[in-house]
């Protein structure tokens, strides 16, 4: 009745592929990945600091973004992870995820249609996509993928497929990046 | 500690019935034939806790898949869980061990003492109502879910072996 088995507790269940949002050179030695939530005030915190990470490491760190909303918690997360991916269908994905997380507290409609506006994207067609939740299948997908990779709340950053158990200040993930980089793949 | 609910792994996994709000009781018997995850943790309210408990609700479609029934577990009464539910969308019982206060994490070995509190402890138990797999995981460490689904995961492989 027993079940031996191993719980592989940090480490990425899945390994990122094309259909990830990615940001930085392929040819990266560090791929860091954050699963993360737009309504969560950790995660605008960490916004800036992984800009600024890649700005100081642009041949070091290419980075990964996975949706984590925890809905009941943050009833908006979903919609903004839905428009990040609309955004995302017309090659606008991080123009998009940079507006969100700099104004989390603008997630209401007319502010959201704003801000789609602002990235330059047709708001009718991308309110219509995100009212049909053309989107949410990828989300989900995001999502159980941070759950079987241990992620218990956002964000968590996993650095070459292992999870970052420190903090996620610049210093920080400076250190823990530049290590990855020098450990022979 | 570990070891101690570790005991039980492969045990019938102690029955029990306790209240899931002010007028209804909730027995672990009545969910035979599917499995359960028992989530014991120390108190509404407290960060982690709540992180732990919302992200369970968050994962519940996943807990749904594989027919298990999630009970959240701690020494808090029913009004503060229900209050501690409805601000976290919580929608899975959370269940009262209040009076006596701690019996059914301590059939669980997993009643923290001097603290007075449950554990941060997490039963999966098969559809016979076996413990297939537990863990204790210190008081300030959210277990998160990867735990739970892979236990879930191994009982459904177990089962299609068998089959």
């Amino acid at each position: 009745m027993t079940t031996p088995f191993r719980v592989t507790t940090g480490r990425l269940a899945a390994p990122v592929t094309d259909d990830d949002h990615i940001r930085g050179p392929a040819t990266a030695p560090v791929t860091l990945v954050e699963y993360g939530d737009y309504q969560c005030p950790y995660c605008g915190m960490a916004h800036p600091v992984t800009q600024e990470l890649l700005r100081q490491r642009p041949n070091v760190v290419r980075f990964v973004y996975r949706h984590f909303p925890l809905t009941n918690v943050h009833p908006f997360a979903e919609v903004a992870a839905e428009t990040a991916e609309a955004a995302g269908a017309r090659q606008r994905f991080w123009q998009m995820h940079d507006w969100l997380f700099e104004h989390q507290d603008e997630f209401d409609p007319v502010h959201l249609a704003a801000g789609v506006e602002e990235v330059g994207l047709p708001v009718d067609e991308v309110v219509q996509e995100v009212n049909a939740h053309v989107y949410l299948d990828r989300i989900r997908r995001d999502f159980v993928s941070g759950a079987r990779s241990g992620v218990n709340g956002t964000p968590t950053f996993f650095i070459n497929g292992l999870r970052h158990e420190g903090g996620y200040s610049l210093p920080e993930l400076l250190v823990a990046v530049d290590q990855a980089a020098t450990v022979p793949a | 500690m570990t070891s101690l609910a570790g005991a039980l792994r492969g045990q019938r996994a102690p029955d029990f019935s306790l209240p899931s709000g002010p007028d209804r009781h909730i027995t672990l018997a009545q969910f035979h034939g599917a499995p359960v995850v028992l989530a014991f943790y120390p108190a509404d309210w407290s960060p982690v806790c709540s992180d732990q408990m919302a992200l369970y609700q968050a994962v519940m479609p996943e807990f749904t898949r594989y027919g298990a029934t999630v009970l959240g577990i701690s020494v808090d009464g029913v009004w503060c869980h229900r209050a501690f539910a409805e601000d976290r969308g919580i929608s899975f019982p959370l269940l009262s061990d209040f009076e006596p206060k701690g019996e059914v994490a301590r059939r669980y070995h997993s009643y923290r003492l001097p603290d007075g509190v449950a554990e941060r402890a997490l039963f999966v138990l098969d559809r016979d109502g076996y413990v297939a797999w537990s863990h204790i995981y210190p008081p300030h460490t959210n277990p998160g879910a990867d735990g739970i689904l892979h236990a879930l995961e191994a009982l459904t492989h177990e089962r299609q072996a068998v089959v």
